[in-house]
């Protein structure tokens, strides 16, 4: 279980993070929704100690994230994150981009590495492209390939920072699909989109955030269904039109 | 009262004399260029990861890069004698040459490090990877493919600056060759062997980089 109590957090003078209470529950997929600038994708790289925190606290399974003395490699493992873009290493080919952390953090063999690897490749779809640089697969088999990599951690927790935003149209389904794939195995997923369909489709819990700060979470039939929040209503109605 | 010049025909004792110059040239080149090389990598790691260190180092590396080869190592050789530090002129052009180049090299294994985008060193710390871990796995290779041509660039001009070790009396390729110059007033055939030997070192460097460069890129 996530627990993100009150946490503040501050580039330079500009507050991004204005008090956030949210908990992950095992097994559940969250969505995390807001316009850009929100705060969704810094409170991501919060949970797994990317960005430092000024105030509060995140807790990993009993772990406090920003604490001194946390080792923030090892909880690192138990946390996969998939960035919106430049997530493979453009200096590898697929099966090393997987392999790597295997190998450097999780210190399994050369031939335990390359049969994880190669296990996590298949099930994301990549089981023909081990061997081919980054710059030879598409976006979404890009995407692909960093879901993979995460997982061959073996993480418990998934957080996907708006993984098909950068891709073309076409390619989103595959890693949508992808992500549903995990869904139904029972992996806990934090997920931050602005794929309302998606959210509705897979999501179990939706957080809305606004400048900062969480102004609506719940089940997705009620913050989806029937926001009570003016500002979630109106976000929503601006997605229904465009 | 009969003048008797020195012999002007080539021996092949000259050709001896060429040949060693022409060692003690690649000597340099190799050894100024290895010793720069590693010192600049350092220099260029620590100055892209400290302020500090990037503010103290800044004078030194402004100067070394500003002011000509020619002046640095007849400055040096001057304050070297007037200390009354005997150095050999060997090691003395070492000391410059790799100063020299340990600086150049800093800017651009600097340059590199800060060109990687930070997305992929996000990405390798996200996998638990440790700082170092990242550096040598994501970081160093990724700059390498921005840097190694800039660096090749600079190893040819640290091999054609060796010819200015001559003016500290190191008797290297170039010197040797105008040591034969004056005796044997054959100025136009030596110059365009000592060039041609200069290209030879040279040319197959900057093709084997160019060989490099297309193997990074696929």
């Amino acid at each position: 279980m996530i627990e993100i109590r009150s946490v503040h957090k501050k580039f330079g003078e500009v507050e991004i993070l204005k008090g956030i209470d949210l908990d992950v529950k095992k097994g559940e997929l969250l969505c995390l929704l807001g316009a850009s600038g929100s705060g969704k994708s810094t409170l991501l790289q919060c949970i797994n100690g990317l960005e430092p925190i000024q105030g509060g606290s995140i807790t990993v399974d009993g772990v406090n994230v920003h604490a001194k003395d946390t080792n923030l490699n090892r909880l690192r493992q138990k946390l996969g994150i998939v960035f919106q873009q430049y997530n493979a290493f453009p200096h590898l080919t697929a099966l090393e981009n997987v392999t790597l952390a295997l190998r450097l953090v999780a210190k399994r063999s050369r031939s335990d590495a390359r049969a994880i690897a190669k296990k996590h490749l298949e099930h994301v779809g990549l089981g023909d492209k081990v061997d081919l640089l980054p710059t030879r697969l598409s976006g979404g088999q890009q995407q692909r390939l960093a879901i993979a990599r995460a997982l061959a951690m073996e993480p418990a927790y998934m957080l996907f920072d708006e993984v098909t935003s950068a891709l073309d149209p076409e390619l989103v389904g595959e890693v949508l699909d992808t992500m549903r794939l995990l869904k139904s195995e029972g992996m806990t997923m934090v997920v931050v989109t602005h794929d309302i369909s998606f959210a509705r489709q897979s999501g179990d819990r939706v957080a809305f955030l606004h400048s900062g700060r969480v102004c609506e979470v719940g089940t997705v039939a009620e913050v989806l269904g029937s926001p009570r929040d003016e500002r979630t209503q109106r976000f929503l109605q601006r997605d229904s039109r465009a | 009262m009969q003048f008797i010049l020195a012999d002007q025909g080539f021996h092949w004792s000259d050709a001896q004399f060429l040949l060693i110059g022409a060692l003690h040239t690649l000597l340099v080149s190799v050894l100024a260029g290895g010793i720069g090389t590693c010192g600049g990598i350092v220099l260029g790691w620590l100055r892209h990861v400290s302020t500090g260190i990037r503010v103290v180092t800044t004078p030194y590396v402004d100067i070394t890069r500003s002011i000509p080869l020619l002046i640095q190592l007849i400055l040096v050789n001057s304050a070297l004698s007037m200390s009354g530090n005997a150095f050999s002129t060997f090691w003395l052009s070492i000391i410059v040459l790799s100063s020299s180049m340990t600086v150049v090299t800093s800017e651009v294994v600097r340059g590199s490090l800060g060109s990687v985008p930070y997305a992929y060193i996000r990405a390798a710390r996200s996998l638990g990877m440790g700082y170092f871990q990242t550096l040598f796995h994501i970081s160093a290779p990724l700059a390498l493919r921005t840097g190694l041509s800039a660096w090749i660039g600079l190893l040819l001009g640290l091999t054609r600056d060796t010819a200015l070790v001559s003016v500290v009396g190191y008797v290297e390729f170039m010197k040797s060759a105008q040591i034969l110059i004056s005796r044997t007033n054959e100025t136009l055939p030596l110059l365009l062997g000592v060039g041609l030997f200069y290209f030879v070192i040279c040319y197959p460097v900057s093709r084997y980089s160019a060989h490099l460069q297309r193997g990074i890129a696929s």
